[in-house]
């Protein structure tokens, strides 16, 4: 049997050091003239205990982690090839409690293989969606997707299967498939993950959408705050037309399809498709008013599917095993299973691949662990920027669509940022409004000037100057913002602000004045 | 250092990678990356190159560099810090490192080093939200900034 290392090649293990224990375990290689073949992976999403470095051994992988480059040699001394143990040494990871709770359909292999070999993805079961959707009538595609409950993994929430069902029913001489990358929210990585980790499964969900609505061209926006991601995909891309995954006869088919990545510049507002869409066409990110849909007029004009990477990476395995399969996970209206990107001053951050319905504070205290400072939780931000704070007494909320939002909040893409008791809501209130204010496109009114007037007003708040009439003030400005914007930007930037204000009065209210310290 | 080139080198060059991409579906921004990727920033020369052969006006093209956080007007430092601002990094003390990191450069943000070795900007978002605060050093991901990550960048940056 070859000697196997695997070590993540994921963002989030480079950052933290996963390169330099990639040389030092190739050194020690070489030292001990042992030979190995190491396999750079995507992550596994257990970031605390990354960079995670396994080693296939005669009872499977196993692992080891947080491994620094200073640890090498004694992992070597300790017979780590073997799988033996290490003060590192974590077992079969399959079996850490965090990743033995999850249920990963759409992370099914994501840490586990090599991201830029076909090879092992088909031997881990890709594209025996598209193999199956090569021949099916594309209407009977698009009905598995509806009845599988798929929605929008980007936010919105909106059905997956009824907006293909719109592109798929507009005749245009062409129609394209748009994948929204430009994951921009703050505690959300899981695009990312997907990106640099199982690159094929988003390449086999566009297939899909192509094949199902009858584009032949696709795009991949990804932001530019994503280099390695970037890099990835492209890489990613020219092996899956070399193996006739792409090109003019996906897996031998009578379906042509390509796919072309392309890179943001920066801009948040780009997250949202109608901006997406001009920022393709090579205009300002400016929004769209809508209607038209962009399924009916999209990219230059013509039909498009816009789709975030979660919701097209998690076709395949509904292509593949099925829709009831997929429906028979989730709760309510939120089917199948969420990506749940746990994040900020969190214990045990990273990915949570679950089926709806787990409450926030089992994800929170439960899963995360609680606070990395060990203080109290004081709040948690779901969905981003523009996600509610959610207070510790509201954490018997259930993790789905229509359950945050009777709690005035959304799941967004799905991340939560913990903060512990020293967070200062006025604070994220102020920057919520600053955020929007920065990256507003301006088309707007409320958008555009009420995030200043905001900032201006919350600052004058935290200074105590008529606190009861600009608390007002700003609730007013927040129902104008939420019912006058054109987009989310603007519509959704009163989560965060009024969760602040409503959920933590206190953070509010005068500042006491500071008693004189006994002598 | 690096000379300026002369702007009539700019055109020309700007003039070459207009062509290679107006094939494209939507060429400018690849077009504005490249630029920016070869030159370090976008230069003023090339809004005119590019309007021409894409047929739009002036204004347009420059509608489009001044829309997007990433483009620049004049060029980067040497080093390039990109310092996460957003809330999963606010959780874990990013305040405190976004304090600190211009303390220890000598420059806020959205500024560069006068002897050009180093700019810094805020980006929001890293997708580093369980290794927080994180950054983007010239390109590659550092993660839990703490006094020793942020002085050591400081010292790579200056050396």
């Amino acid at each position: 049997m070859t000697l196997t290392i695997y070590i993540p090649k994921d963002s989030g293990a480079l950052a933290l050091g996963a390169e330099k224990v990639a040389a030092a375990i190739g050194e020690e290689l070489s030292r001990r003239r042992v030979k190995a073949r190491i396999v750079r992976t995507g992550s596994r999403g257990l970031y605390w205990l990354e960079p995670m470095v396994e080693v296939m051994t005669e009872k499977g992988r196993i692992a080891y982690g947080p491994v620094k480059p200073s640890d090498v040699r004694s992992l070597f001394d300790a017979g780590f090839l073997r799988g033996d143990q290490h003060r590192l040494w974590l077992g079969k990871p399959e079996k850490i409690p965090f990743l033995a709770r999850q249920t990963r359909l759409t992370f099914a292999r994501c840490g586990i293989i090599d991201p830029l070999s076909i090879d092992d993805y088909a031997t881990h079961g890709g594209l025996a969606g598209l193999r199956r959707a090569v021949s099916m009538p594309p209407s009977y595609i698009v009905d598995k997707v509806t009845e599988s409950g798929l929605r929008g993994r980007g936010g919105a929430g909106f059905p997956t299967g009824i907006k293909w069902k719109t592109v798929m029913d507009a005749v245009d001489d062409r129609k394209y498939i748009v994948c929204n990358a430009d994951e921009g929210d703050s505690a959300t990585f899981a695009d990312r993950m997907i990106m640099e980790g199982d690159p094929f499964v988003l390449i086999e969900g566009m297939a899909i959408a192509g094949i199902a609505v009858g584009a032949t061209k696709g795009y991949v926006y990804i932001r530019s705050e994503y280099p390695h991601a970037v890099a990835t995909m492209n890489a990613a891309i020219g092996i899956a037309r070399n193996a006739g995954v792409l090109g003019v006869s996906v897996l031998g088919s009578p379906n042509a399809f390509d796919i072309e990545v392309r890179v943001g510049a920066g801009a948040y507002v780009c997250g949202e498709e109608t901006s997406l869409l001009n920022s393709l066409e090579g205009k300002r990110g400016v929004v769209r008013a809508k209607p038209p849909l962009p399924a009916i007029k999209g990219l230059f004009g013509k039909p498009t599917v816009v789709n975030n990477v979660i919701s097209l990476a998690s076709v395949p395995v509904i292509l593949d095993k099925g829709a009831n399969f997929y429906k028979e996970f989730g709760m309510g209206r939120s089917r199948g299973t969420i990506p749940i990107q746990i994040a900020g001053n969190v214990k045990h951050g990273g990915l949570f691949e679950a089926a709806f319905g787990m409450t926030l504070g089992e994800i929170v205290e439960g899963v995360g662990g609680g606070t990395a400072t060990g203080r109290p939780v004081k709040a948690v931000q779901v969905g981003g920027p523009l996600g509610a704070y959610f207070p510790p007494a509201l954490f018997d909320t259930p993790f789905d669509y229509e359950a945050f939002a009777a709690k005035d909040g959304l799941i967004g893409h799905a991340g939560i940022t913990v903060f512990d008791d020293t967070a200062d809501m006025l604070k994220q209130a102020r920057f919520a409004m600053e955020f929007c204010a920065i990256e507003s496109c301006g088309k707007c009114t409320p958008c555009r000037i009420g995030s200043t007037r905001g900032v201006e007003t919350i600052d004058r708040i935290g200074a105590g100057i008529e606190r009861e009439k600009n608390l007002a003030l700003v609730a007013d400005l927040c129902n104008t913002m939420k019912f006058g914007s054109l987009c989310a930007l603007g519509g959704f930037t009163p989560y965060p602000v009024m969760s602040a204000i409503n959920h933590f009065p206190e953070d509010f209210a005068p500042k006491p004045v500071a008693m004189e310290a006994a002598e | 250092m690096t000379m300026q080139p002369a702007s009539t080198d700019i055109a020309a060059r700007a003039a070459t990678v207009v062509a290679e991409r107006r094939n494209l579906e939507g060429p400018l921004l690849p077009i504005l990356h490249e630029l920016q990727a070869e030159f370090g920033h976008v230069p003023q020369e090339a809004l005119p190159v590019i309007a021409e052969a894409l047929n739009l006006s002036k204004a347009e093209v420059h509608g489009v560099v001044t829309f997007y956080h990433d483009f620049r007007r004049e060029p980067a430092g040497r080093h390039v810090i990109k310092l996460c601002r957003a809330e999963a990094c606010q959780s874990m003390g990013g305040d405190a490192v976004a304090a600190r990191l211009q303390e220890l450069l000598g420059i806020g943000f959205h500024e560069t080093a006068k002897d050009g070795s180093v700019t810094l900007d805020p980006v929001y978002c890293l997708g580093l939200c369980a290794c927080a605060p994180a950054a983007l050093v010239d390109g590659e991901p550092v993660g839990r900034l703490d006094e020793e990550a942020l002085q050591a960048i400081a010292a790579e940056v200056r050396a």
